[in-house]
């Protein structure tokens, strides 16, 4: 009796983790994919019957092939400063912004943070080619400012941070004021501090989108000196190697590696940022 | 020290008006306490005071100097918020230091991250160490300081909110429902702390609280707020006994007043008292007497025997509920027996329809 009971009670717990499981195989599957293939020979990976296990191991090979045929290192040196450098930037910009949305009372703040809400449904590329030609009449296409200068202010930082300022009591800031802080001493001293959650959160946001993005350093970039990791692989394959698909997709798992270990590592913020941001 | 003159102050967030047009004046070193319900403009009034809102109209005068339009640090003024408002991610020490540190070290000295190699900091950072411990041992936290306020128990935070209030020196304390968040015994204990702090401080205290027994027991004078309108400054001994306001006279005492209006007497109230006034009187001022002995009629609907007193609620039919107080050794009454209440003209207070006190004609002739 209690054994089918426990059962029965199971069961549902099964299924529920059965289809979990399946969903996040589905969304796995790519990368599966991804790294099988950048373990396989050429051969193998053209071969007409498809098993995920190579038959012959050439990681080694493919994975030199990769660093020594493109300047690996350098794509992803360059995507590390232009990541860093539009977070950096959008900080810069979004915290006051959203300080002053959330926490100070000037006339227009309700219209301004319309335009902000109406910021985050402009989809990016529609703004491609005004960007494109404002960054050619400042002569500064190709090259690293050209891809950190469009995404500067970023609407959806703004916004973010703010709701989460807005959790932050105005008691807080009064007895700050009191203290004799200054304005941007709140936002420096108080507001940063402690809101490291949805900064967290915010910056994962960022660096995966500017990293992973191929779109705009494809349009404002032609020079492999100066590439992110994602529009450097398309480079690579353009070039010589052509169709060799296991050094490339071994250039492919090379620069996910760096995103997927710094998401692992600020995993618990992340969430606790975007539980948090959700729930006011 | 410092007096503080508050000239006609009225506030308003767009339509609603919340102070209008409050006039005080604070003595230097006094201990004064706002009272009023909630929603009556107290925190409203401190935190102009305080300069963290400007006010519509009206202006402040400290010590005879207008400092309306100075700013929050400006004022040398210091607050202690109801909720304590402490910077979750500093320890207790460093958020009893930051009013100190705001004010001694430069710009430079300050300057994130690099202001901690700028010469000259060490040695007022020493200052500051040994001012800190100072506040902390006088208020019993020096155990603490290495803690986040995440990690005290609510008094303990309470202590340090006033730490941090007092380790600059300020002219002026202000203190908004300061004990509202702790139980009641830590409540009365702390009750006692602050004016022994104010005693030793000597400075200008002004207290925010809804908790009439606060307002009675801590205030060299206590202000009722009704309404943005202060209706009556004085001690509150003075508020007990002679409210010039009905309103003033319901707030404050515990049981609540009783108010019978004139029509309801059969005898016994006072010759000025309008037909259309209303008399009120407190419960110990009353005794009660055999039926149609005395002024009022009633029956008895509750008793509740508090062990020193005995307060016995009369239904008086019309005239609604009042309540009388009894010494234990006089004699049981039922409920629902019939009785009669009486009071002596002496302790009645007459208010007109719209509330206001009326006093005898010949007292204020003489
Ligand atoms: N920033 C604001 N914007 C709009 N209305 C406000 C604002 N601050 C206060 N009010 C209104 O002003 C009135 C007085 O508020 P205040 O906080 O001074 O009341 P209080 O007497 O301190 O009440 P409590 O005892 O509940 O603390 C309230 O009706 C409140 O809704
Ligand atoms: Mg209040």
């Amino acid at each position: 009796m209690s054994k089918l009971s426990s059962i029965s009670r199971k069961v549902p717990q099964i299924l529920r983790h059965g289809i979990l499981a399946c969903t996040g195989l589905f969304a796995l599957l790519p990368f599966i994919w991804m790294v099988s293939l950048s373990l396989k020979p050429q051969e193998d990976i053209f071969a007409a019957d498809f098993h995920l296990w190579p038959s012959q191991f050439s990681g080694v090979e493919n994975y030199t092939a990769a660093f020594v045929s493109a300047p690996m290192l350098h794509f992803l040196a360059n995507g590390i400063f232009v990541c860093a450098a539009i977070f950096l930037v959008q900080l810069i910009v979004c915290v006051p912004c959203a300080y002053a949305l959330a926490k100070l009372r000037f006339c227009g703040k309700d219209t301004l943070f319309a335009a902000v809400l109406v910021g985050i449904l402009i989809p990016p590329q529609a703004l491609a080619i005004p960007h494109f030609i404002m960054l050619y009449l400042f002569g500064i296409l190709n090259t690293y400012a050209s891809l950190i200068v469009p995404w500067m202010i970023s609407a959806f930082g703004i916004f973010l941070l703010r709701q989460f300022f807005r959790s932050i009591p105005d008691e807080t800031l009064q007895a700050a004021r009191l203290d004799g802080l200054g304005e941007f001493e709140i936002i420096w001293r108080i507001m940063l501090p402690m809101s490291t959650p949805a900064i967290a959160a915010f910056g994962i946001f960022s660096v995966v989108a500017h990293w992973n993005d191929l779109f705009w350093p494809l349009i404002a970039v032609r020079d492999q000196e100066i590439s992110t990791p994602a529009l450097g692989i398309l480079l690579f394959r353009d070039d010589e190697t052509g169709q060799s698909l296991g050094p490339l997709m071994a250039g492919s798992v090379i620069i996910v590696t760096p995103l997927l270990l710094a998401f692992l590592a600020a995993q618990r913020r992340f969430i606790d940022g975007m539980a948090s941001t959700a729930a006011k | 020290m410092a007096n503080i003159h508050l000239d006609t102050i009225a506030k308003g967030y767009g339509e609603t008006a919340v102070l209008k047009g409050v006039s005080i004046d604070i003595r230097d070193g006094e201990f004064l306490t706002l009272i009023g319900p909630s929603g009556c403009g107290k925190s409203t009034l401190l935190r102009i005071i305080a300069g963290l809102e400007t006010q519509d109209s009206g202006s402040i005068a400290v010590d005879g100097d207008i400092i309306d339009g100075k700013r929050p640090k400006e004022r040398d003024v210091a607050m202690v918020f109801q909720s304590y408002a402490l910077y979750p991610h500093y320890t207790i020490y460093d958020n009893i230091a930051l009013p100190l540190r705001t004010r001694r070290l430069s710009n430079a000295q300050r300057f994130p991250l690099l202001g901690s190699l700028v010469p000259g900091r060490q040695t007022i950072e020493v200052g500051i160490r040994q001012e800190v411990g100072n506040v902390a041992e006088m208020l019993g936290i020096s155990h603490l300081l290495d803690r986040k306020p995440g990690q005290l128990s609510g008094g303990q935070r309470q202590r340090v909110a006033l730490g941090r209030a007092m380790v600059r020196h300020p002219k002026i304390f202000l203190m908004d429902e300061p004990l509202s968040n702790l139980d009641a015994k830590l409540r009365v204990q702390m009750r006692a702390e602050i004016v022994d702090l104010h005693r030793r401080l000597g400075v200008t205290f002004v207290y925010v609280t809804h908790d009439q027994a606060e307002a009675m027991t801590m205030s060299d004078r206590v202000a009722v707020m009704i309404g943005g309108d202060v209706l009556q400054i004085a001690p509150a001994e003075e508020l007990y006994r002679n409210p010039d306001d009905i309103r003033v006279a319901e707030m404050i005492g515990s049981p609540k007043i009783n108010v019978v209006a004139r029509k309801h007497w059969r005898i016994g109230a006072p010759q000025f008292a309008l037909p259309d006034s209303q008399i009120a009187f407190r419960p110990e001022s009353a005794t009660i007497a055999a039926p149609s002995g005395g002024m009022l009629e009633g029956n008895v609907a509750g008793i509740e025997n508090l062990g020193a007193d005995i307060f016995v609620k009369v239904e008086l039919g019309d005239a609604g509920p009042m309540v009388v107080r009894r010494a234990p050794g006089e004699r049981r009454l039922e409920i629902g027996e019939s009785v009669s209440v009486i009071t002596d003209a002496a302790h009645m207070l007459v208010f007109d329809a719209a509330g206001k006190r009326v006093r005898p004609v010949e007292r204020i002739a003489a």
